[in-house]
């Protein structure tokens, strides 16, 4: 087992920064918008929604963008903005790079490397990619030298895991696709999602198969798309308009980067960043009113469930079947429509589970509220189920 | 500017791994094979993955072991991989893991599991590439 760390970062991190702003821009298919215009918007919104003005900001976070991709993405965002922060950091880590930068821009504030953070990530993968970057993108995943020569999409490496899993546990693809439904009847009830008519999983299992055994319902949407949050220190949030919602865990795991050098397809470093943010916060798995899961394929959703302590290993199938996940479930999950049916720019992708979950927690998510929602998970990965961070996200101070 | 990547990918050449693409070219799978603690790894690098030793040597390996997992790719990453074609996980005897495919069977036969062995294929004017066929079939 992984050293879980020092106990000592818990009391200097749980508790002591909350997310005060927050905002998405539109999504879905953009086009004529640049990555650094949806990125500047969501950050002027968010900064907006937090009370504050752009003087009080002497942090920047963001995220490169593929189809825009600058040298000093950040910095240029700062320029932009005319912000001059203290500051200033593009973070890369794919999907996970949303909640790893929550987690330095947390630490940064509580060790007092800045006081006011917005984190803004943005991209148009949906409009603004060439046919010919598209390839490069897709070709561009796995080992150049022993991974990327056989072929494999994005989807390919993805179904080395549902298959995996399907051979071990008797999963099966209607429990997969289960999580396509469920995550729609979620988005169904966001008048913000991409997609927002109601699937079975008849339909999941007609659509075309991309790579067996995930259909193209299994697999994410690609969109174009910003978000971005305003983060402070506890005692500062307590004077800004909206209830606060606290950090009270953060915790990573990184088990590799090749799918092929996994120390296993079926269980994850998801695993070591949940048991961190849970040791952090002091919760535990049923405390949790609600989970946002990295859901780029259904199959990531069924071994993260697991991995995150929310049932056991290899019964992720059956958890599903219970319909746990649904809107009104024990666990509801993905509740704006997760990357499956919200949208799904790129990196960017897990603000969006973010800015939910904030609406979540202050109690403003309107028709698809989960009452009195306390606590919540909120988890992305990077790579092919190779970078992991999890936070536990409150609305109330242990 | 539009015109589709219709060329196979190539590994790109490295000092550290030409032991390897050389053994394919003579229709052998060859390992790094550490002699502090007598393991093999895969894929190549400067020292030893299991103890971090760094006499590390080329041997030729049985090439034969197990589909861990595949999937069949639908829809092909370009239009020099004709699809559907199998992207695979194989667990070697020798025990390291490698991404290849399995070649020589209707992609729909294939089932985690299979024993398979390893035959080399043309890829672009210089590579031979490392598949496997299922071992029955041979």
């Amino acid at each position: 087992m992984a050293n879980l760390g020092s106990t000592n970062n818990a009391s200097k991190l749980s508790g002591k920064v909350a997310i005060v702003g927050v905002a998405d821009t539109e999504v879905g298919v953009l086009p004529d918008r640049t990555p650094m215009e949806l990125c500047v918007e969501a950050a002027l919104k968010a900064i907006g929604d937090a009370g504050l003005k752009k003087s009080d900001i002497d942090g920047i976070l963001t995220c490169n963008s593929m189809v825009q991709p600058l040298m000093y993405h950040a910095e240029a965002m700062a320029e932009y903005l005319q912000i001059f922060p203290r500051y200033c950091m593009a973070v890369g880590a794919g999907g996970g790079t949303t909640f790893t930068a929550i987690h330095h821009a947390a630490s940064a504030i509580a060790t007092g490397m800045a006081d006011v953070i917005v984190i803004s990530m943005a991209d148009t993968m949906r409009s603004g990619l060439s046919r010919e970057q598209a390839l490069k993108v897709q070709a561009s995943t796995g080992h150049p030298e022993f991974e990327q020569p056989y072929g494999p999409t994005v989807p390919a490496y993805y179904a080395l895991i549902a298959q995996a899993h399907m051979a071990e546990f008797g999963t099966t693809q209607e429990q997969l696709a289960a999580i396509a439904v469920s995550t729609r009847q979620h988005a169904a009830r966001n008048p913000a999602a991409q997609m927002r008519d109601l699937i079975t999983v008849e339909d999941v299992l007609a659509s075309r198969m991309i790579a067996d055994p995930l259909h193209l319902l299994d697999c994410s949407l690609v969109s174009d798309g910003g978000s971005a949050i305003v983060m402070c220190s506890a005692e500062r949030a307590a004077d800004l308009p909206h209830d606060p919602v606290y950090i009270l865990g953060a915790g990573e795991g990184h088990s590799h980067e090749h799918i092929s050098a996994a120390r296993s397809l079926t269980t994850s470093a998801a695993k070591e960043a949940g048991e961190r943010a849970y040791n952090m916060s002091g919760l535990k798995p049923s405390d949790m009113d609600f989970a946002q899961l990295y859901d780029c394929f259904t199959p990531t959703v069924l071994v993260e469930l697991e991995d995150l302590g929310f049932c056991a290993k290899g019964e992720g199938g059956a958890f599903v079947d219970s319909g746990a996940l649904a809107p009104g479930g024990s666990l509801p999950v993905n509740t704006h429509g997760g990357l499956l049916s919200h949208s799904h720019p790129g990196n960017p992708g897990s603000m969006f589970a973010l800015t939910e979950s904030v609406w979540q927690l202050r109690h403003t998510a309107g028709e698809r509220q989960i009452p009195n929602a306390r606590h919540g998970l909120v988890h992305a990965q990077g790579g092919i189920m190779s970078s992991h961070t999890a936070l536990i996200l409150s609305r109330e101070v242990n | 500017m539009n015109t589709p990547e219709i060329a196979k990918i190539l590994p790109p050449d490295t000092l550290l791994s030409r032991p390897f693409w050389e053994g394919c070219r003579q229709q052998e799978l060859r390992l790094q094979h550490c002699a502090d603690c007598h393991q093999f790894q895969f894929y190549p690098r400067i020292v030893c993955s299991h103890c971090d030793g760094s006499d590390l040597s080329w041997r030729k390996v049985t090439g034969k072991g197990r589909v861990a997992s595949f999937t069949i790719v639908r829809r092909g990453i370009s239009r020099a991989y004709e699809a559907p074609y199998i992207v695979a996980l194989i667990d070697l005897d020798e025990g390291p893991r490698m991404m290849s495919s399995v070649v020589g069977t209707e992609p729909e036969t294939v089932t985690i599991g299979d024993i398979v062995e390893v035959q080399f294929n043309q890829w672009g004017e210089d590579y031979l590439m490392p598949v496997f066929q299922k071992l029955e079939q041979i």
